[in-house]
This record gives C-alpha cells, structure tokens and sequence, in this order.
C-alpha cells in the first residue's frame, strides 16, 4: 500500500512537470462592470481589429443596452460610418482578399476569449517582436508564426526578443522595449486589457446578468430547502 | 351544487382509468424500507435530470439547425439572440453532466449495497441498458454545437467502429453516411438525439420502475423487508413510499437544484469540463485541434482504449469495460448483499476499483504520454480485475452475519449537536458584553483541540475497522 | 409508525408552506420558457423601422414594402378618389375608424397624414390573407358596387380605398395603418410614429 502511494505521488509530480512547460501567461485584469472600460475596448476593437475580424454574434444595440450607452452614441462614436444599431459586427474585408493577403481567413473573434482565454489574448497582444528570421519580419512569443501582423506596433513600439536564463538555468526569452511607440508602456497595457475586457463581454454578453439573476435563484432555492427539510422532519419524528 | 359537479366529474374519470389504483401501488402503499441514507437520493435525481433534459431540450430544437453550415452559429443565436436563451442552453449542457454525476452515484449505490443481486437481477440490466442509451444519447448530443471538439471526438469515436474486423470501414462508413463526419450525421444523430434515444430511455426508465416496484427496493442492510411482516400484511420494517420518501427526496432535490443553480449562474464551463475550451471553435475538417478528450465522463472508458496498444483490441477493452458491469449479478458469489456484512477484500476491492475508475477518468482527460499510458494500463488491470476476479474474491471471503430486522444507525443530523459539544468549548473566564438580551455563549466558541483529536483518531479507527 | 403526537397543524402549515414555494418556483421557471419563445433579437432587428422614399411616386400608383415580414402598402390617391371617400360612409362598417387600429395621426376620414398618401398593412382583419388592389370602378367580377378599393380573395372582404371595410363582409375592422412618420416631404418611415421613440 506504501509503494502504491509513493509511486502515485511521483506520477502526480511528473504531471506536474509536463503541465508546466510553455510561456508563462501575464495576467488580464478583468472587470465586466467596468463600462467605461468596456466603452473604450468597444472604440479600439472598432477602430484597430473590425478591419480584418468580424464579431458577428454581437449587434450593435446589444452592446449599447449592455455597457449603458445611448445608441445613437455607440452609431456616432463606435461603430464605423453607414453601420445601423440592429446590424451585426461584420468585418467590411471580404473573405477572397483575406486569404490571399493573410494565406488564412481571420477568424471570428465572437468566441475567441472562450476558446483562447482572457490572459492568453492578453499576453498575445503583448507578445510581438522583431524577427527579421520570420517573412513578416515579427513573430509572437505566445504563438510562434502567427499570420497575424501586430496590429499595434505603433501604439506599442518595438520589441526585441532576448534569451535568458534564471537563476535555475531554464532558459527563457525576455522581450526588451527598444523602439517606443506612441503610447507609453503602462498605457498601452491599459489599452490591451481594455480590448481584452470588451472581448470577455462579447464572448458571453449575459454574464453579469446570469451572476445577478443567480443570487435570487440560490436564495429561493435555499428557502425551499429549508422548508422541505422542516416538513421531513415533521414526517419523520416517529419512524424509528 | 358546484361540489357535486367536481366529484362527478371525478367519479367519471376514476371508473375509466386506474388512477387511484396506480397511485396506491407506486405511491401510497409502496412500502419501501424505512432506513435509506445519502445514496438512495440518486434514483429520483435521475428522473429529475431526465425531465430537465427533455424539457429543455424540446425548447432548445425550437432555435437549433441541425446544418453544418448553421449549427454552430444557431447555438451561438441561442446563446444571445433568443429570449433566455441562456439559461435553457446551460440547463441541458449542465444537466448533461449532472446526469452522468447522479447516474454514476445511483450505480454505485449498487456496488456498495449489493442492489444487482437476487432478485433484483433485471432492474440491473435495465439500468445498464439505461445507461448505455444514456452514453449514446450524449455522445450524439455533443455533435450538434458543431464545434471543434464536437466535429473531431465523433470522428474519433466513430473510428472506433472501423478496427472490428472485415465489416468494420463499411460499418462506420454507413454510421457517417458520408466518408467523414458531416452534414449528413449531423443530421442523423439530431434525429437519434431528439427523439429515438429518449424514447428508448423513456421506455427503459418506465421498465426499470415497475421491475422495482414488482421486487421491492433494497437497503443499506441488504435484506428483504418483506420477511417480516405485521398482522395487516405490511412490511415492519418498511413505510409507504409516500409520504414519507417524497418529503425525503424533496430535500434531495432541494439540494441538488442547489448545486445545479450555482453551476449554471456561476460556473457554466465548470473550468471548461462540462463545456470545453476547443468547442467554442467552429468545426473545421481541415484542423485537428491539439489535444482531444472526451468529455468528463468518457474519459474512463477512453482512457482503457489508449491504455492497450493494439486497435481493435483496444475497442474490445473499452466494450468490454461496459460489458462486465451487465454480468454484475452473476459475477458476484458473495450470500450477503450489503458491504455492511461482507468481508474485508470485497470493501478493498471495492476502494481500489473506485480509485482507479477515478484515476482513469483523469488520464482520460491528459494527453497519452508513455508514463500515462503505463499507469492508465495499471489501473485497466485493477478496473478488470475487479470484476473478473469477484467470482473467486466474494466466495472465499468470510462474511458477517446478517440481521433479520433492519438496524437503525445514527444520522449525521441526529450526531451533529454532540459531535459539535466534543469538537468546542467556551472560551474561559470570558465576560458578557453589550446588551444582556444578547448574551449568548455562541460568540466565545472556540475550537477543542482535544476533543478535535479524539475525533479524528476514533474516525480513523472506525475507517479501519470498517475495512476488515 | 403511528400517529401519537403528530402536530397536524404543524404538517398543515409546512405542507401548504413548501406548496407555495414550490409553485412560485414553478411559475418563475416557466417565464424563461414562454419568454424564449416570443420574437427573438433577431426577429426585432428583421422588424425594425424601414425608411421608403415616395418621391418618384405616380398618381394612383402602390407600392408593396416589408415591415416585420409583413406586407405594408403605400398608395398616391389621385383627387378623384378622395372625393369618392367621403360617399361611401354609409356602406361602411366603421367609417370614422373608432373600432380599428390606427395611430392617432391617421385617425381621421381618409385615414392617413397627408390626405393623398395612404399607408396600411396589406392583411386582411379577417384572417390574415392579403387582399388585391382593385382601383378600377365597376369591373365584371364585382359588380356595380365596387367603387375602387382592395378585395380580399380569401374569403371576398371590401375595403374601399382608405382601408375602411364594408358591411355585411367577414373582416370585422378596417385595415390596420401602421406607425409612421415624414422624414422630408418624400422620406417615409414605416415602423415609428414619433422621433422618440427611433434609436
């Protein structure tokens, strides 16, 4: 029985090993409160990703009700010219041009912080830097060979990819700021977790209202279980 | 005047149907055993989720297209676009795993308390039969989101099917009705999901009840109530079904709808077990995603397939693995029928069998490395063994002896107020504050140190002697 | 099992206690369910308001658009039809309209804004059907009578040209005008009737 044990716990510890490998993601900050937040992620999303990629699960009015703005607001400062409030986010590039610009459609990202995660569309945007190696001339730390050109260098800068070690000797690549870009640097983790907080909403939009509804239901319900538990009870007193 | 019309109109209705009759056979003067504890919640959480799952369902194929061009993006119209939705979608991918959790509870409430035994022989097999129709009702299911874990775990599975000899490419082929998953059996399994299965798992559950209702229930002790029976021809032992156990399970289901509603309002991907990651992409033919499991509750039996190396061997195991649970009843040789009065190996047996279907619903859900598929064949031996060596095991073993009479054990509710004095004490020399109409000792309880060992080493002792 | 000591009122009270319960529960969890079944955001924005530019329209010409999939008219009523109008109020049903469904700036004789452009939903109030545009008078089919107007084929309902229903036809109500509002002079809106209520 000892061996059985001891030998489950080395199992468990290689596990651990394997589970571990990979880049360490950096951390998003998400709050789906935050409308201001969730305003300005809607405005970079517009501006800097809807070029490319549809968020067609979403409409325009949704967002409006959702982040507690007036629709006319959201036609006149987020969504781009002609758009109407009922109207889905559709990308304006067409499909054909796409894959022979990009040899790849860009996806819809409706879903993307469900499939990918929050911290991982985080780090990604996070994570470009110059590798005159790559045919593009960038490359991405979180997802080598991305077809993807970073769409915020200027806001970002350039990067640098340098290899280090820690203090175990596990090497590691360090990314070092060489060219800034517009924004400073804790600006511009502000503007990413922005976008990466609007993208949260947009992959379940009814989530702070299935957290709100829930509190009524699981105090109902803990009413009923009350209740039921008292008439069991009373039932039960004389079976012995 | 008004009165008589409704007692008319009853009386009309109870002369052409057995109404009454039914409500005392299956209700009121079901007399089921007075000392059913936590595990006999089960069976009604079953029919409960059962009725979830239909009802939501029929309301979610008012929405659903069952087109793999349309599929994935009408669940998504669901998710969002629909009035509520939502909710009704997270009802049945919630309930789907709830099913499986209660279920596998229910089934192992029969290993520990010898239910598949003489004469309960067939409300075995028809559960088994239940819970094939179950497996095969949410595999198909999984399909219609369409997304990438939906498309490629039914390439895999129905793959399966191509390793049994001479038939097999034709076979899957045939299931597919296309060279590879598409719109074809999407449509085909919509069919088999919406209405074959359930009518078949309807059916099955309609079997399993009045097979149980014929025999009697068992219980915890394993012996059968209708052995002793008072003047009137009632069990002594046993109480009529209702009241007593519908107020009882009403608790139960109070409970579990507790659990339920916080899965749903609060964690409906269950940290991407009960919805996965992979699946909140569009299915691709093209794209295999990086790692595929089955859901939580294949893993399993998917991980006896990994575990042996050879295809169709492979498959075999896996049948085989769902196969054995039928031949239950005849495998076991044991006289007695509740864990209570077996001896030691059948509770170590049992112990280890429960850990490494554990185990391998785990190394389901990893990747197959060289040490996981090592310890995932490990645990297949213990899962088999289990089974293939109880003939031997149940019949060697020396059993105690077994009441006539039920015997009445202490609640958890009747223990707690004493276990709660043992575990506390008042904090010394501690003084009233505030306003006399709140002097009440429950703010200066403070943990015993001493009564909390005394516990734990009793508990422990009890845990051991239990064993042998 | 017996009954000594049993509080009935007790059971009574916990019984009808957890019924009630139950049964809010049970009421609650049925409006998502009726509720997913009402148009979904979707079907809102396929319904949404829709603009109809009038400007190239000819005198007695119609027009068909679609609003919430539904067929909605638009008629340029010549002079002549509009002194026929006012005639044929004695063979009306309802000719001033106060049993039918109008908005407030179409409840009037010639039932619209402006007295030579007249809007409707192109469903029969009988059952649904859509009637055809039968602007000639006297044609052979419908005898003598017919002064110009819409004829439902379905089950032979009489609407003359303001969507006023005759006597003595199945349709119990005119037809119905839907919300609708100028933008310019030539710019319709179907759908609203004032610009609050636009997003």
């Amino acid at each position: 029985m000892k061996n059985l044990t001891a030998l489950l716990l080395l199992l468990s510890l290689s596990f651990g090993v394997v589970a571990s490998e990979g880049i360490q993601l950096q951390e998003a900050n998400i709050d789906l409160s935050n409308n201001v937040s969730l305003q300005r992620g809607a405005k970079h999303f517009v501006t800097y990703c809807l070029g490319c990629h549809s968020i067609k699960h979403i409409r325009y009015l949704r967002i409006a009700l959702d982040v507690d703005v007036d629709p006319k607001k959201v036609l006149k400062d987020i969504a781009p010219e002609g758009a109407n409030i009922y109207d889905q986010m559709h990308s304006a590039m067409n499909a054909h041009d796409a894959e022979k610009w990009f040899g790849t459609q860009p996806p819809d990202l409706s879903l993307i912080a469900r499939s990918r995660g929050a911290d991982w569309l985080y780090s990604y945007l996070k994570s470009y830097y110059i590798d005159p190696k790559s045919p593009r001339g960038v490359n991405n730390l979180v997802f080598e060979d991305t077809a993807m050109p970073n769409p915020l260098w200027q806001l970002q800068g350039e990067q640098y990819a340098e290899p280090r070690k820690n203090i175990w000797g596990h090497e590691y690549t360090n990314l070092v700021l060489k060219e800034p870009g517009t924004l400073s640097e804790g600006e511009f983790e502000i503007f990413v977790n922005d976008l990466v907080n609007f993208l949260v909403y947009v992959g379940e939009p009814v989530q702070i209202e299935r957290q709100r509804i829930g509190k009524y239901v699981i105090f109902f319900i803990l009413m009923f279980i009350v209740l039921a538990y008292l008439l069991k009870k009373e039932y039960w007193k004389n079976i012995h | 005047m008004k009165r008589n019309r409704i007692t008319e109109c009853n009386e009309w209705f109870l002369a052409r149907f057995p109404l009454t009759k039914l409500w005392n056979e299956h209700m009121a003067h079901y007399y089921a055993p007075k000392n059913f504890n936590f595990w006999y919640f089960f069976g009604s959480l079953a029919l409960l989720v059962l009725v979830n799952q239909i009802l939501t369902g029929i309301f979610l194929t008012m929405n659903y297209k069952p087109d793999a061009k349309l599929a994935f993006d009408s669940v998504e119209y669901i998710m969002r676009d629909v009035n509520w939705g939502w909710l009704i979608r997270y009802m049945h991918s919630t309930g789907s795993s709830a099913f499986f959790i209660v279920v596998y509870l229910h089934m192992f409430r029969g290993l520990l308390y010898g239910s598949f035994k003489h004469p309960r022989e067939l409300i075995w097999i028809f559960g088994m039969l239940l819970f094939v129709a179950l497996m095969a009702e949410a595999f198909m299911g999984y399909l219609l989101p369409w997304g990438q874990m939906s498309y490629w775990g039914a390439q895999v599975i129905i793959s399966l099917f191509s390793a049994i000899p001479v038939v097999g490419d034709e076979l899957s082929l045939w299931l597919r009705g296309d060279y590879v998953v598409s719109d074809a059996t999407l449509n085909r399994f919509f069919a088999f999901h919406v209405i074959a299965v359930p009518l078949a798992l309807v059916m099955l559950v309609f079997l399993h009840i009045v097979a149980l209702h014929e025999v009697g229930s068992n219980n915890p002790d394993g012996i059968e109530i209708k052995d002793s029976k008072d003047p009137w021809g009632h069990p002594v032992d046993g109480i009529p079904f209702h009241p007593y156990y519908t107020v009882k399970d009403l608790v139960g289901v109070g409970v579990f709808m507790l659990f339920f509603a916080t899965v749903i309002f609060y964690m409906p991907e269950m940290g991407g077990y009960f919805l996965e990651p992979a699946n909140f992409i569009p299915a691709d033919p093209m794209k295999t995603p990086e790692h595929i499991a089955p859901v939580w509750y294949f893993t399993p039996f998917y991980a006896i397939l990994r575990a042996i190396p050879d295809k169709f061997a492979g498959v075999i195991g896996m049948g085989g693995a769902i196969v054995v649970l039928f031949l239950l009843p005849w495998l076991d040789r044991s006289p007695v029928k509740s864990i209570r009065y077996r001896g030691g190996i059948y509770k170590k047996a049992l112990v280890l069998f429960v850990i490494s279907f554990i185990a391998l619903g785990y190394l389901g859900t990893q990747p197959a490395t060289p040490t996981a598929t090592i310890v995932a064949r490990f645990f297949t031996a213990i899962y088999f063994g289990f089974f293939l060596l109880m003939p031997l095991y149940t019949r060697w073993e020396k059993t105690k002896p077994v009441p006539k009479r039920l015997t009445s054990v202490h609640s958890l509710e009747e223990q707690l107020p004493a276990l709660i004095e043992e575990i506390t004490q008042i904090k010394p020399g501690s003084t009233e504050i505030g306003h006399p109409a709140f002097k009440s000792s429950f703010f200066a309880i403070r943990p015993n140190p001493k009564g909390i060992k005394n516990l734990i080493s009793r508990l422990a002792k009890n845990v051991k002697g239990s064993l042998d | 099992m017996n009954n000594e000591g049993v509080d009935q009122s007790k059971r009574q009270f916990l019984t009808s206690a957890l019924t009630v319960v139950g049964a809010v529960g049970t009421g609650y969890l049925a409006v998502p369910f009726l509720a997913q079944m009402q148009p979904s955001a979707k079907a809102m924005a396929a319904g949404a308001p829709v603009e109809v530019d009038i400007s190239k329209m000819e005198p007695g010409q119609l027009i068909r658009v679609a609003w919430r999939g539904k067929p909605v008219w638009i008629l340029n009523r010549t002079p002549q039809v509009l002194e026929t109008l006012p005639t044929l109020d004695n063979e009306l049903r309802d000719p001033l309209s106060l049993e039918s469904i109008q908005p407030d700036s179409s409840k009037n004789p010639v039932r619209s804004i402006k007295p030579e452009v007249f809007v409707a939903v192109g469903l029969c109030t009988h059952l649904g059907c859509s009637p055809t545009f039968r602007p000639e008078i006297a044609p052979n089919d419908l005898g003598d009578n017919w002064k110009g107007g819409f004829f439902c084929p379905c089950h032979g309902s009489w609407f003359d040209l303001a969507g006023r229903v005759y006597r003595g036809v199945p349709a119990p109500t005119n037809l119905e005008i839907p919300p609708y509002r100028y933008i310019t002079d030539t710019q319709l809106i179907i759908g609203e009737s004032t610009e609050e209520e636009s997003v």
